[in-house]
C-alpha cells in the first residue's frame, strides 16, 4: 500500500465519527494499540523537540523501505503517531517525500499541525520528511 | 462600587468569541490577559490622530504624542507609587528588564566570587540573565527553597545572605503556584547587608495594589499585557540612585546627549536607558490600560479574583485523581494542578474543543516541575473578568476528561 492510499484509509476511517469526542476516543485507542517502542529506542537522539509533550521517533532503512516506531507521553498525540506511522512506515523515501500529511486537516485534526512551538506532532512530521531525504541521498549514493 | 462582572465582560470584546462552537472560557490570563475596549480604543485613537515620534519633533503631533507618552509614565509612577516619573523605564516586558539589570548592574557590582540570589519559584526569564551574568563573572548563583505547600523558606534565605551576595532577585506571585512572596520581608533582610533586590510583579500588579516605596525593592518589573495593556510594553522600576550609577543598556538614538565618534555623553534618566523609537502607542496604552484598572479598583479586584480562586480552589478539589501543586496560604490568580496521569497535553487538547483555554506544560519554569515530580502541569489562571459558572465549565469539563482518559 502507498501512502496516498494509507491516507484515504484513514480518512475513509475517521468520516465515521461526527462526534468530536469519539474521534478522540478513536485517536487514544489507536495509540494505545501500537507495538510498545523499547526503552532503548527512547534516546535522545529519537527524541523529537516538543515543548509539551515528548515525542520519541526512530528510523531504520530495510530493503529499500523506511520502518518507523514512534511513541509519546502523551495520549493524543501517540493517537496521531500511530496515523503517521501507518501513513508512512515501510513506505520508500521517495513516497515518504512526495507524500503531505493532508489527512490530518481531512479528518478535521489541522489544528495539531499549527507551526505553535508547543506541537511536538508538527516537528515529528518534519523529522519524518527529514528521514525520508537522508535515505534517498544514500540510496543514490550507493 | 459594587462590581457587576457582567457589565466588565462587556468592556472586553473578545470574550464574545467562540471556540470549536463553544463560548470561549478564557483562563490563561497569567499567560496574557485580554484587552478592553478602552485599550483597544488608545490604539486605534492613536494611529488615528496622534502618530508621531516623541522626544524628537517641534511639531504638533510630536509634541501631542510626547505628552500622551510622558503622562503614561506618570500614571505609572502613580501606579506603584514610584518616588518620581524618572524612575520608570520603559521596556519590552520583564524579561528585557531582567537582562537590563543583570547587564547594567551586574557591570558594575559583580565580580568573580560574588553571589546572586534567586529562588525556587522563579520563570526562566528570571533565572537565565542571572546564569548568564554569572558565567561572564564566574560569581555564583544561590536558590532560596520551597516547602511542599510552594513557600519560600526564609530561613534558608537567611543563611544564603552574606558579603559576598551582590543582589537578590525573586518573584513576587509565582506564575506556577500563586505563592505571593513576602517581599517587605525579603528586602529588609537584604537591605541589612546592603545589598539590593530585584522582583518580578508579572504575575503581582494585575492582582493588587503594589507600592514600590513600602515594599523598599531597587527595582521592580511587570509586564502590560498581564495588565490588561498590548504586548511588548513594560515597566522597569528602579530607584533614581541606582539607575543613575548604572551603564546604558542599549547604545542608539534618544539615550544621547551628545555623539562625536571620540565621545558620547548620555542622556538623563530615564531616557538614558531607552535607546531607539519606543513603543509609543504601547506606553499610551499601558496608562489607558492601568486608569481602566483604577476606574474598577484594585481592592475590588483583589476580593473578586481571590473568591474566584477559593471557589476554582473548592471545586476541582472535589474532582477525582485532581492533585493541586502550590497551595501556600497567601496566593494570587493561579490554579495549577495535575490530573491523575492523563498528560497536561491531552487535558488541554480535550478543554480545548469545550472552548476552554487553560495552559498546558512547564510553564517556563522547568526547575519547579522537577521539584514536583511532574513533567509539566496544567494551569487556570483568574481575571475579574471570569465567573464561577466558567469555572464550572472547567470543572465539567476535567470530568470529561477522566471519563475518555482513565479506564
Amino acid at each position: 500500500m502507498t501512502a496516498l492510499e494509507a491516507q484515504n484509509l484513514i480518512v475513509q476511517e475517521f468520516s465515521g465519527y461526527d462526534d468530536w469526542e469519539d474521534k478522540y476516543r478513536h485517536i487514544i485507542k489507536l495509540g494505545k494499540d501500537i507495538p510498545p517502542m523499547s526503552d532503548e529506542l527512547h534516546t535522545e537522539d529519537n527524541k523529537v523537540r516538543g515543548c509539551q509533550s515528548q515525542v520519541w521517533l526512530h528510523a531504520e532503512f530495510n530493503d529499500g523501505k523506511v520502518v518507523f516506531q514512534g511513541d509519546s507521553d502523551a495520549a493524543i498525540v501517540k493517537g496521531l503517531v500511530a496515523l503517521a506511522l501507518r501513513v508512512y512506515s515501510h513506505q520508500t523515501p521517495q513516497d515518504i517525500i512526495a507524500t503531505q500529511p493532508d489527512f490530518i486537516q481531512k479528518i478535521g485534526l489541522d489544528t495539531h499541525l499549527s507551526p505553535n512551538r508547543t506541537n511536538g506532532f508538527a516537528s515529528m512530521i518534519k523529522k519524518i520528511k527529514t528521514y525520508g531525504i537522508a535515505f534517498s541521498l544514500l540510496q543514490q549514493q550507493a | 462600587m459594587s462590581f457587576d462582572v457582567k457589565a466588565i465582560r462587556r468592556d472586553f470584546p473578545i470574550l464574545n468569541e467562540t471556540v470549536h462552537g463553544k463560548p470561549l472560557v478564557y483562563l490563561d490570563n497569567a499567560a496574557t490577559t485580554q484587552k478592553p475596549q478602552a485599550v483597544i480604543d488608545t490604539i486605534v485613537d492613536y494611529y488615528t490622530h496622534t502618530n508621531s515620534n516623541v522626544h524628537r519633533g517641534i511639531h504638533t503631533l510630536s509634541q501631542l504624542a510626547t505628552n500622551q507618552a510622558e503622562n503614561a509614565r506618570h500614571i505609572v509612577q502613580k501606579f506603584l507609587n514610584a518616588r518620581e516619573d524618572r524612575e520608570i523605564i520603559f521596556v519590552r516586558g520583564c524579561t528585557e528588564a531582567m537582562n537590563l539589570v543583570a547587564h547594567s548592574y551586574g557591570a558594575l557590582h559583580v565580580n568573580e566570587g560574588d553571589e546572586i540570589i534567586i529562588s525556587a519559584q522563579e520563570h526562566h526569564s528570571n533565572i537565565v540573565p542571572w546564569q548568564m551574568l554569572c558565567e561572564e563573572k564566574k560569581a555564583l548563583l544561590r536558590i532560596i527553597p520551597i516547602n511542599d505547600a510552594g513557600e519560600l523558606l526564609l530561613d534558608e534565605y537567611a543563611k544564603l545572605l552574606n558579603e559576598r551576595t551582590k543582589l537578590v532577585s525573586v518573584v513576587h506571585v509565582s506564575n506556577t503556584l500563586g505563592t505571593i512572596n513576602p517581599i517587605k520581608e525579603i528586602t529588609a533582610m537584604a537591605h541589612k547587608y546592603g545589598i539590593p533586590v530585584f522582583v518580578d510583579g508579572a504575575q503581582a500588579v494585575a492582582h493588587f495594589a503594589v507600592d514600590v516605596q513600602d515594599l523598599d525593592v531597587d527595582f521592580y518589573t511587570f509586564s502590560g499585557h498581564k495588565l490588561y495593556a498590548p504586548t511588548g510594553i513594560g515597566v522597569l522600576y528602579g530607584k533614581a540612585e541606582w539607575l543613575e550609577k548604572m551603564p546604558p543598556y542599549h547604545g542608539g538614538g534618544a539615550m544621547i546627549r551628545s555623539v562625536s565618534f571620540e565621545k558620547t555623553t548620555y542622556n538623563e534618566l530615564p531616557f538614558k536607558f531607552e535607546a531607539g523609537t519606543p513603543h509609543i502607542e504601547g506606553v499610551i496604552a499601558l496608562g489607558a490600560a492601568i486608569e481602566y484598572v483604577w476606574s474598577i479598583g484594585l481592592e475590588t479586584i483583589s476580593k473578586y479574583e481571590d473568591e474566584l480562586l477559593r471557589y476554582g480552589t473548592e471545586q476541582l478539589s472535589q474532582i477525582e485523581g485532581l492533585r493541586i501543586i502550590g497551595t501556600a496560604a497567601h496566593k494570587a490568580g493561579v490554579l495549577s494542578f495535575a490530573l491523575a496521569d492523563i498528560h497536561p497535553h491531552d487535558v488541554g487538547t480535550i478543554l480545548d474543543n469545550d472552548g476552554i483555554a487553560i495552559r498546558t506544560g512547564h510553564h517556563c519554569t522547568q526547575p519547579l516541575m522537577e521539584r514536583f515530580g511532574v513533567p509539566a502541569l496544567n494551569r487556570a489562571s483568574f481575571a475579574f473578568y471570569n465567573t464561577k459558572e466558567e469555572i464550572d465549565a472547567l470543572a465539567a469539563g476535567l470530568r470529561k476528561v477522566v471519563r475518555m482518559f482513565v479506564n
